[in-house]
């Protein structure tokens, strides 16, 4: 399954943030997002996932228009990871988790028998699986955002767009979450697209790149063409040894 | 068994089983049974619009009331009876009351396909505010006699909840609904971008709330008054028994609350018989020690 962005313009009323970006995201692909604050990384992800209108261009999955596909077909497609979300949920790790079923539940009610079982599988991937039975609001937040990765992976999509999936993380659990993803990508087909702070990180894990600049155009391409020192001091505006 | 008059237990279970004629025959069929089906359907519609506008503005404190319902209501039964118009009239006056409420609130903040929700709801405490004020107005404007019965029915009362087919209906058709979108709620939990992302359409699954909620309230508005507290309090009674997930919230919600309302009101028709206070007074004596008990048990 592939996503097309075609001369995406976005932002809001009176600012402009991603300036006419055209790209395409093949299965098995792995993209790095980076850009300084502000400069309309979250944007992008939330506009390449349908769930925000752009000022002009369009979103494509394979040929159709994301505008004009149901709700819940799209999140069948696509999945999104925030990089906020309300804290309060009453409610234990497993029951959010399971939640990440909802685009493939077969009748009005309830989610498929098989949600719990899956989501289960998706906390021991991301190691939570002694606090199953936890209220969420008690993780703390490293853990919660291991819950977050564990209810995009229930989920289960051909595309993964990730807003900052290593934050809170940390180390050992950094390097496991890029090992998961990269590794959906290469061994299943996925594509996957992540919003990142680190270059050379881009660099060694992703093999294609999107800088969104301050001012001017965005870049996008392999990672050896656009992840070039130039590009990078241009885009930081510090020199970046990679 | 209880209440202004007291009947033996015996003559209560022959009524209901046999039909037996006679005055027992008379109070337990034509007065009791409908006010306890009344307060139970009653009881059911608040929690469930609570429990359902808990979700949809993101607050635990929101109740069926802060969009402005009751003062609607309030505002057109009070005003039709103290210009002097009949009972049926009056009651009708309400009913619009409510509904107006519904569509100036809803009209106000939804606009061009899609909503803020604090927009939603500061429109709806503002015009429950301006309500109020002329509530007010008009008790101590209007003259003492048809004043006491006002009182009554701004305190919710089921004295005058005869007929309680109609709430039924309701409480029927709106619960089916909400556990049929319960699925949804337990998404919509997620904030609006996230429910968005795993396939939820959210403007339209909010306007659905909306008007399932307002259905409830209006229905029960209109039978009882605003009976207050259970709409706020059930949903979180059963949150505090450690139900959260809503396809066993909702069913838990509108059985608490119709219990909690039936009971009280059985109290309040038979603690100082025969004089009957209005049940929205006990229901608040009642809830409040309940909930601070739960709450400070809470780790």
């Amino acid at each position: 399954m592939r996503l097309t962005a075609d001369a995406l313009t976005l932002g809001f009323p009176g600012r402009v943030l991603c300036q006419d970006l055209s790209l395409a995201l093949f299965p098995g692909q792995c993209w790095a997002v980076l850009g300084n604050n502000g400069s309309g990384k979250t944007t992008l992800m939330h506009a390449l996932a349908g769930v925000r209108r752009p000022l002009a261009g369009s979103v494509r999955v394979d040929d159709a228009p994301l505008a004009h596909m149901g709700a819940a077909a799209r999140a069948r497609r696509i999945g999104l990871l925030l990089q906020e979300e309300p804290i309060e949920f009453w409610g234990s790790v497993l029951d959010y988790v399971s939640l990440g079923r909802y685009p493939h539940r077969r009748s009005l009610l309830g989610y498929d028998p098989e949600a719990e079982r899956l989501a289960h599988d998706q906390l021991v991937r991301v190691d939570l699986e002694t606090l199953a039975g936890q209220t969420l609001s008690h993780l703390s937040g490293g853990e919660r955002q291991r819950a977050r990765l564990a209810l995009v992976l229930t989920q289960d999509p051909a595309i993964y767009l990730l807003d900052e999936p290593l934050q809170h993380l940390d180390l050992r659990h950094q390097m496991q979450a890029l090992d998961c993803f990269t590794g959906l990508a290469r061994a299943q087909g996925r594509a996957v697209m992540m919003v990142l702070h680190d270059p050379g990180l881009a660099r060694r894990r992703c093999d294609h790149a999107v800088l969104l600049y301050d001012a001017g155009p965005p870049l996008a391409g392999p990672t050896e063409r656009v992840l070039t020192p130039e590009n990078l001091e241009r885009l930081y505006g510090v020199p970046v040894p990679l | 068994m209880v209440g202004s008059v007291a009947l033996p237990a015996r003559d209560v279970a022959a009524a209901l089983l046999d039909h037996a004629p006679g005055p027992v025959g008379d109070i337990v069929l034509k007065i009791r049974l409908p006010r306890v089906l009344a307060g139970f359907a009653c009881g059911g519609l608040l929690a469930l619009a609570g429990a359902l506008l808990q979700v949809l503005l993101r607050n635990p404190l929101a109740d069926p009331y802060v969009l402005g319902i009751s003062g609607g209501a309030g505002l057109g039964l009070l005003a039709a009876t103290s210009l002097g118009l009949g009972y049926a009239a009056s009651q009708l006056a309400g009913l619009a009351g409510a509904l107006a409420a519904v569509l100036t609130v809803f009209g106000l903040s939804f606009r061009a396909g899609d909503w803020n929700l604090y927009r939603l709801l500061l429109t709806g405490v503002v015009f429950s505010a301006g309500c109020g004020a002329l509530i007010s107005l008009i008790l101590l404007l209007a003259p003492e006699t048809p004043v006491k019965g006002m009182l009554f029915w701004l305190l919710g009362d089921l004295s005058d909840a005869t007929s309680p087919q109609w709430a039924w209906l309701a409480l029927a058709a709106l619960g089916a609904a909400s556990v049929l979108g319960s699925g949804t709620l337990n998404v919509l939990r997620l904030g609006r971008t996230k429910a968005a992302s795993l396939g939820v359409p959210v403007a339209a699954a909010e306007v659905a709330i909306y008007l399932i909620a307002s259905a409830a309230t209006v229905t029960c508005v209109s039978l009882a008054g605003p009976i207050g507290f259970v709409g706020l309090i059930v949903p979180h009674l059963v949150r505090l028994l450690g139900v959260t997930d809503y396809r066993w919230l909702i069913p838990s919600a509108v059985l608490s609350g119709g219990t909690l309302l039936s009971l009280a009101d059985t109290g309040a028709r038979s603690l100082w018989a025969p004089l009957q206070i209005p049940v929205g007074a006990l229901t608040a004596l009642l809830g409040v020690p309940v909930v601070l008990l739960l709450l400070s048990g809470r780790r």
